[in-house]
């Protein structure tokens, strides 16, 4: 097997153990804490959160209005017409000004 | 009972595949885009498929990528794809709450379909009331795991063909699929002071440390305001 087969499998190995680890850890406890409790509730938005704020940090006029746009959408409807307005935004601001 | 459980498995693994198509749209690009840098970073098309196979997980891809052009000695690879999934921890024993009814061998199976759109539909889920379900869950998983492998071996064999992907806006799919599950979450408690928080936190350290760290730094802020502050937190002292 080439070295880059192996690096793969090893990388893959590890990965499962994130993905599997964090509850195989949690289960060996019988009540959660909830302080550990409030900490995890509030993984999901924390995590998703930075996948966006410094991409809208760094970005331009244009991926602030369409995530503006977005955002207002998907506060009122829901998660797909809010994807789909946010990428038609985007598109058409990058190819009327070039952005 | 049982005839119950048998009848509803279709529709919802059905439901589950629902929940995977703006994931399927947001993703494509980078899992073509992963195969043609695979391929021009060295891998060959085999290669590059069986890494989008085998770990599944684009972010910790790309940096082992980077590392495979260099002179990087490979145990310091194999962490470094490690280091970037580690948010999967967190991830992995916030859902295990969802799943613990499961059996041993479908939770074994579940969890190395755990990437971020799946923890964050899963959380979803249980936020909605909903009982996470075996088929539900594979539902949205195989999809998505499917087309991230094809992805794979059609960007490696094509690598060149979307000459211009900033004018189709890919770039920023991700990040307005991501607020939009982010929004979804708003009416749990203190929602809104960890959003600021992880905001503040993951724009800092993305310029002083840079990415992929910013993920892990950002959450890890966040989650200390929810432990610290939280009124969950603090009504037990």
């Amino acid at each position: 097997m080439s070295q880059t087969m192996w690096i793969i499998l090893f990388g893959a190995i590890g990965t499962y153990l994130t993905r599997i680890g964090g509850h195989l850890v949690l289960s060996r406890f019988k009540s959660i804490h909830p302080r550990v409790q409030a900490g995890l509730d509030a993984v999901p938005a924390a995590v998703l959160t930075t996948l966006v704020a410094p991409a809208v940090f760094n970005a331009g006029p244009a991926e602030w209005v369409a995530i503006t746009i977005a955002g207002v959408i998907g506060w009122f409807t829901g998660i797909m017409p809010m994807f789909i307005a946010g990428a038609a935004v985007i598109i058409a601001l990058r190819s009327l000004f070039g952005v | 009972m049982i005839l119950e459980t048998t009848h509803s498995r279709l529709p919802q693994f059905l439901r589950g595949a629902r929940s995977s198509v703006p994931v399927l749209v947001a993703a494509a690009p980078f899992g073509l885009l992963f195969g043609a840098l695979a391929v021009d970073a060295g891998l060959s098309i085999g290669e590059a498929v069986a890494m989008s196979a085998a770990i599944f997980a684009g972010a910790s891809q790309m940096v082992g990528l980077e590392l495979f052009g260099g002179h990087v000695a490979p145990w310091l690879v194999v962490l470094s794809i490690v280091a970037v999934n580690f948010r999967h921890v967190l991830y992995s024993a916030s859902a295990g709450r969802r799943l613990w009814r499961w059996p041993p061998l479908k939770k074994a199976a579940g969890f190395f379909f755990l990437t971020d759109p799946q923890y964050a539909e899963t959380e979803r889920q249980a936020e909605f009331g909903e009982e996470v379900t075996f088929a539900w869950y594979m539902g949205m998983a195989l999809p998505i795991y499917a087309l991230w492998v094809i992805e794979a071996w059609v960007g490696a064999l094509f690598g060149n063909l979307i000459t211009n992907p900033h004018a189709l806006g890919l770039d920023f799919l991700l990040p307005i699929y991501f607020l939009g599950l982010v929004i979804g979450f708003r009416q749990r408690s203190f929602w809104l002071p960890v959003v600021a928080a992880s905001a503040a936190g993951s724009i800092v350290s993305y310029e002083v440390i840079g990415s992929p760290w910013h993920v892990s730094a950002g959450a890890a802020v966040g989650i200390l305001v929810a432990v610290l502050f939280s009124p969950a937190a603090r009504k037990v002292e």
